[in-house]
């Protein structure tokens, strides 16, 4: 396997814990309004992602600088093309990141109910706007031959990509309301697992009219066949699986099924772009890919030693963090935030 | 409108106001750490007290540093694709080790610590802090990895088409000069940021006879002597920086000092009026061989001048102007010099009523010690403007212009990057306004609103 694949996979293992992690502290804050209106139930629920959040978005940062450093041209079409998209994605980052350490430090309704609202529409934004980017990498925008962006803003914004922006939107909120009937006892538990089981048709229909308008807006099927492998069907079966969980109250299995449908979505679109990675709509031939848009061996090489050593090290300490706060929280808990 | 200047400007503006809240993280983190550590050795409350207080205060500052944090990452790509693409096989690496093995320690390690008191045995959740502060100190070397390669490029060759800069020596990236020039006035900066905000708050607390005297006294002696520290720290790092300036960016120096004319003996400026037209003093005090002595420690040694090397530059790199605006360079060297000149009085102050164990502060002394926390701010603005202003034409030094490096106006166009500016501006405004608003009140109610 060369090193520009290997790098391919590690910013797709980076999207996948960025997706799977961030992807549920977007959904608690979406359905931070909708679990209650008492004070205390907010920071009950904010408090279920308080130790978390900050972590999870590191993987953001982090698949950022590998695309940075090891496909330059990428992340220079990318973030520039994208402009005012990652404008509104960073307001959304700073809104919601700081709302949860600011919320809890004041006590006044108007100042608590500002922050609020600040931690639902980032999260929804962002939540939303990560389909909308991923599906345009996979349909193709306007690139052209001196790898330059040469559409709008607008061109960012077809019914292809928001239909993923919608069924992201409610994916990432179904993770998000499962994981708080993981988190949360008595009636914060309760309305969080309706909440989860209203949730899930949605999201699978939502999800499931993605991936037909992929069929059609994209080449993803074409290149994968009819019958696209183990990785897209497995994500769809974990999907389905998560009401049968939530009916029989099994939380735990069903957040692992909605954090594989998240994972292997993202694998399934990562493995349509490949060895892509923006996909140019004006001629196939101006698509980045892994070859015209890497770094040279050398620095690959580099950051492959780098990342094989301190990923693991990341999952591992990452992984202590959830297993220090692994109990459920209730109404009287001690809060932080 | 031209979009290098807008692009300038919004990368002035973001960067400045990030750099406001990092060095008081780097400060603070380790200021906390050593609270806590005290109470585990010791077990007296009044350390978990102020380990719980200055923490408090540091989370409030660095929710603000994460967040603008990631518009800088983001801004690389956006609004500089061209710099991007030149300098990515080498610029990105320091970037996202600085992530994988930074930002993860620290913010993992931070959730932990905050979410931790009642759930870790004490000594594991003083570790964490620790590993906070060394986490926040690694970003600091990373970036400043970074950054030395803008400075003083090394560990690289060129392309063969010439279309960009490539790593050849990673070790070489690492061990720069540079780095280790600038890594240590850095992180003494932070010092010094973090040990004057423990001076101000504390000398407020005693001057106003709030109810925490006693630890607020601690709190003083252990801050003064951090901050006496950080300030001895950070004059010399900055002396060896500049040292070793002279040899690799000249030209900053130069512009730094207003000397138009190569000197030896050089004389150092008190006080210039310049014409940077005419490359020329209007009015000027000068210290005769101060800057050859500051430069090589000895009263003799040329010191080359703007003209002059403007000269070289042409014959090296042909055509074009190389000076940077003298009068940006000049003015921020005095008030990063000022400032720091200020902070040793004001840490020399602190420790002196410490040594002397009175903790009674009149109104005056205790007001010019509260306010003797913006010093470091100045400073450390000013530093981070030198830097980079001083440095200009060139984004990297000698290999690429910052005219090169914006993204081409046809993808970010200026109206885009007006509405870009006028986004940050109000949202950074508005959260100067309430972090300033979070951390008055905190500071202010003392220890049981930690608690």
């Amino acid at each position: 396997m060369d090193l520009q694949t290997i790098w391919f996979i590690l910013v797709t293992v980076l999207f996948i814990g960025f997706f799977v992690l961030e992807g549920f502290d977007f959904g608690v804050g979406i359905l931070l309004p909708f679990m209650g209106s008492e004070d205390n139930d907010r920071r009950t629920v904010i408090n279920t992602i308080g130790p978390f959040w900050d972590g999870n978005e590191v993987w953001l940062i982090t698949a950022g600088g590998a695309m940075f450093a090891a496909f330059p041209e990428w992340y220079a079409t990318l973030f520039s093309g994208f402009y005012p998209a990652l404008l509104l994605m960073l307001v959304a980052l700073i809104a919601r990141g700081v709302a949860f350490e600011f919320r809890s430090k004041h006590d006044n309704r108007t100042w608590r109910s500002f922050w609020d609202w600040c931690i639902f529409a980032g999260s929804a934004i962002l939540a939303l706007l990560w389909g909308v980017a991923l599906s345009n990498f996979i349909r193709g925008v306007p690139i052209d031959s001196s790898m330059q962006y040469a559409g709008g803003f607008i061109d960012l914004l077809n019914p292809y990509a928001l239909s993923c922006g919608l069924a992201s939107l409610f994916i990432f909120t179904l993770h998000g309301a499962v994981f708080l009937t993981l988190k949360t006892t008595g009636e914060l538990h309760d309305r969080a697992m309706g909440l989860a089981r209203k949730l899930w048709a949605p999201a699978t229909i939502l999800s499931m009219i993605f991936a037909g308008y992929t069929y059609v807006a994209t080449d993803l099927f074409q290149r994968l066949g009819v019958n696209p492998g183990a990785i897209p069907i497995f994500s769809v079966l974990a999907l389905l699986s998560v009401i049968v969980m939530l009916k029989k109250n099994a939380s735990g299995w069903a957040f692992a099924m909605t954090a594989v449908a998240i994972a292997f979505s993202t694998i399934t679109i990562f493995l349509g772009l490949y060895p892509r990675v923006l996909v140019s709509s004006l001629n196939p031939d101006w698509s980045l890919t892994i070859y015209n848009a890497s770094s040279s061996p050398y620095t690959l090489g580099i950051m492959t030693t780098v990342a094989l050593v301190f990923v693991p090290l990341v999952l591992i300490y990452q992984g202590w963090s959830y297993w220090i706060f692994r109990q459920r929280l209730a109404r009287d808990s001690k809060l932080e935030y | 409108m031209d979009t290098l200047f807008l692009a300038r400007l919004q990368f002035a503006l973001t960067s400045v106001f990030h750099f406001f809240f990092v060095p008081l993280t780097l400060g603070l983190s380790i200021f906390t750490a050593i609270m806590e550590t005290a109470w585990v050795r010791t077990g007296k409350e009044k350390y978990r007290q102020l380990a719980r207080f200055w923490g408090h205060l540091f989370l409030i500052n660095f929710a603000v540093g994460v967040v603008t944090g990631i518009v800088m990452e983001f801004q690389f790509g956006m609004n500089w694709s061209e710099y991007a693409r030149f300098v990515g096989d080498i610029f990105g690496v320091p970037l996202a080790i600085e992530a994988l093995l930074a930002f993860f320690l620290e913010s993992t390690f931070l959730g932990i610590w905050v979410f931790g008191w009642d759930r870790l045995p004490k000594a594991l959740h003083a570790t964490a802090i620790w590993l906070v502060a060394l986490g926040s100190n690694l970003s600091a070397l990373w970036i400043l990895v970074a950054n030395s390669f803008m400075q003083s490029p090394v560990g690289y060759h060129m392309a063969a088409n010439g279309s960009r800069a490539e790593m050849t020596d990673f070790p070489a990236l690492l061990f720069n000069p540079y780095v280790w020039k600038q890594f240590p006035h850095v992180v003494a900066g932070g010092l010094t940021t973090g040990g004057f905000l423990v001076i101000a708050v504390s000398a407020w607390h005693l001057m106003k006879g709030t109810r925490d005297q006693e630890a607020f006294s601690t709190s003083l002696k252990f801050g003064s002597i951090y901050a006496f520290i950080g300030t001895l720290l950070v004059t010399l790092a900055g002396h060896t920086q500049m040292q070793d300036l002279i040899r690799h960016q000249p030209m900053k120096v130069a512009a730094a000092e207003a000397l138009w004319e190569s000197e030896n003996p050089a004389s150092f400026s008190l006080f210039t009026v310049g014409n940077e037209k005419e490359l020329r003093d209007e009015f000027a005090i000068r210290v005769p061989g101060m800057l050859s002595f500051l430069a090589y420690n000895s009263f003799n040694g040329e010191v080359k001048g703007i003209k002059a090397l403007q000269q070289e530059y042409v014959t090296k790199y042909g055509p074009g102007n190389y000076i940077p605006s003298v009068i940006t360079a000049y003015w921020s060297f005095r008030f990063m010099v000022g400032a720091g000149t200020l902070m040793l009085l004001a840490a020399a102050f602190a420790l002196y009523k410490v040594i002397r164990e009175d903790y009674s502060f009149s109104r005056l002394s205790g007001s010019l010690l509260f306010w003797s926390f913006l010093l470091p701010y100045i400073a450390n603005s000013s530093g981070w403007i030198l830097a980079e202003m001083g440095r200009q034409p060139w984004i990297v030094f000698g290999l690429l212009k910052t005219e090169q490096a914006v993204t081409p106006s046809s993808v970010v166009n200026a109206g885009e990057l007006l509405l870009s500016i006028a986004v940050f501006a109000v949202v950074y405004g508005a959260l100067t306004l309430v972090d300033v608003f979070l951390l008055k009140k905190y500071a202010a109610a003392g220890l049981h609103a930690a608690e």
